[in-house]
């Protein structure tokens, strides 16, 4: 068995045994449903009431999917632009950190200020909460292009379009499907606080609902459809990066393929 | 402002005259080049050789309009250096490969970027862009080569490569900064040879940066000898060996007594260097 097979099995071995543990530890201690329901509950109450969830979830994955769309075009656009010299780079950097400690909580209200509740600030806090880390990777591995390669560009007389399209961007591949696979959770978060926060509909809402009728098996379902959402699409861009950015690990199969 | 260079020195390729560049500004000044004069004629080969900071590579820049001087006027090709759209080939110790495309879209590289060839990349990337590159790389000594990635390449088949990529748009000027230096000594003697036989068949105008003296005198027609702090050009001298030279006549008593002498220079002004200071 290869070592890759092994900690595959391994990785699966460990899910499946947290819930194991987490159902006997329920059963052992007789902790009641109100406070930790079962695994087996939480996964029957998810199928049985199924066709009640759906119409939650879509909405979620939507606006997860729109505002991290926005994100990725935000971000992508002002990594760029931060990222295109050193100077850019070293003075818009304070402001980048001092947006990104924001607790992103506190802006939902703002959202609702301005466009009131359901689509708009669910979309928009999922965009806020992804675009961070996609511009600090981008601009980083902008700001690193080695200085020998841009004299040889400059030397070719390359304009900064021809730059960036030829070196900058696919050099910065990497550094961009890395923070892909953070943003995808991080929207995720976003457009569930919104909906927690101003929403009728959404996950988010559900288990808001949920938790006001002590529906506590519901409230965990929610929480798992959401981490099963989000590991889905985590999953998606770990696939994308390995076909895109192969180089960067300089694996011999992929000259091959 | 454009500045016509005198009937008289029309035959120059490149000239600097008076030129000085210095780093940085008031305590942290450094004057990386001291007024310098030198003129390089179309097709010729000069070698820079010289101790660690002595400006060698300040002139290179100079040349390729990296970098501005601070006084007097970079000439190239007649016109002040940027007036003329010269195309310039570069390459480096560190071979600088893109390690996303494979030997041949790296060496492709220019002919995408530089006019004339940009404008028919689309219809002749395919064919005979793809075939001068072929035989370029052939030449080299990398012939089926092409669709590797630059990681499964040893350093020397990377530094080939990238003087494919210095070559490929048949630059007038060809600034190589100590393109050999990282490389192992035998490989080091292979890619003089080649480099001789990329000279004489493209002719472009070269300046080699080096700190190897064998390498200068096997390779260019001219040698200029610079000391540091400043930076300026302490000799420069006529290599007269024939052509096509050979690593074997690296060890005729010519040959050996040139690099001998060089070497003298450059000691003797690194003493008087390190009793000034």
């Amino acid at each position: 068995m290869s070592t890759e097979k092994r900690r595959q099995l391994a990785s699966i071995a460990l899910i499946i045994g947290f819930f194991v543990v987490w159902e006997l530890a329920c059963i052992v201690f007789g902790i009641k449903d109100i406070v930790l329901p079962r695994p087996s509950q939480i996964i029957t109450t998810l199928v049985t009431r199924f066709p009640a969830i759906l119409p939650h979830a879509i909405p979620t994955l939507v606006n997860t999917l729109i505002g991290f769309g926005l994100g990725i075009i935000g971000g992508v656009a002002i990594g760029a632009l931060i990222g295109s010299s050193r100077l850019a780079y070293d003075v818009a950097y304070p402001l980048l950190i001092g947006f990104s400690s924001i607790p992103k909580v506190a802006v939902v209200p703002i959202f609702v200020l301005w466009f009131g509740a359901g689509f708009f600030p669910a979309v928009l806090t999922a965009m806020i909460l992804c675009i961070f880390p996609i511009v600090v990777n981008v601009a980083t591995g902008l700001a690193t292009t080695e200085p020998e390669l841009e004299d040889v560009m400059r030397a070719l007389k390359a304009s900064k379009l021809d730059t960036l399209l030829n070196v900058g961007l696919p050099r910065t591949m990497p550094y961009f499907f890395a923070s892909l696979k953070v943003a995808i959770t991080q929207a995720f978060v976003g457009t569930v606080i919104a909906e927690t926060v101003a929403s009728n509909r959404g996950i988010g809402n559900l288990m808001m609902i949920a938790s006001a009728n002590f529906d506590v098996p519901l409230v965990f379902a929610g929480l798992l459809i959401l981490a099963l959402l989000g590991v889905a699409l985590y999953v998606l861009f770990a696939v994308i990066e390995n076909r895109v950015t192969g180089w960067a690990r300089r694996k011999d199969e992929f000259a091959g393929g | 402002m454009t500045v016509q260079v005198d009937a008289a020195l029309d035959r120059s390729y490149v000239q600097l005259d008076k030129v000085t560049h210095t780093y940085g500004r008031g305590e942290r000044e450094v004057r990386a080049l001291d007024e310098t004069n030198l003129r390089i004629d179309k097709g010729d080969f000069i070698a820079l050789v010289g101790p660690s900071g002595c400006g060698k590579s300040t002139i290179l820049k100079l040349v390729t309009g990296l970098i501005e001087a601070s006084s007097g006027y970079v000439f190239v090709a007649g016109r002040e250096v940027g007036a003329e759209p010269v195309r310039v080939g570069m390459a480096f110790q560190n071979p600088t490969l893109l390690p996303w495309l494979n030997l041949r879209d790296n060496v492709m590289l220019p002919l995408k970027i530089v006019p004339p060839f940009r404008q028919d990349y689309r219809a002749k990337r395919k064919t005979e862009f793809r075939d001068r590159i072929e035989a370029l790389l052939k030449q080299v000594g990398l012939a089926g080569f092409g669709d590797k990635y630059p990681w499964q390449l040893s350093g020397g088949m990377l530094q080939r490569a990238s003087l494919c990529r210095a070559l490929i748009h048949e630059p007038q000027l060809l600034m190589l900064d100590e393109p050999f230096g990282a490389l192992d000594q035998f490989t080091r003697e292979e890619l003089w040879s080649i480099m001789q036989d990329l000279w004489m068949t493209h002719r472009p105008t070269v300046l080699l940066v080096t700190h190897d003296l064998k390498e200068a005198a096997y390779l260019a027609n001219r040698i200029c000898v610079m000391a540091a702090r400043p930076g300026r050009i302490i000799d420069d001298s006529v290599v007269p060996f024939a052509r096509p030279r050979t690593v074997a006549m690296s060890y005729d008593p010519e040959f050996v007594s040139l690099t001998q002498h060089l070497r003298e220079l450059i000691v003797s002004a690194r003493t008087t260097v390190e009793a000034q200071s």
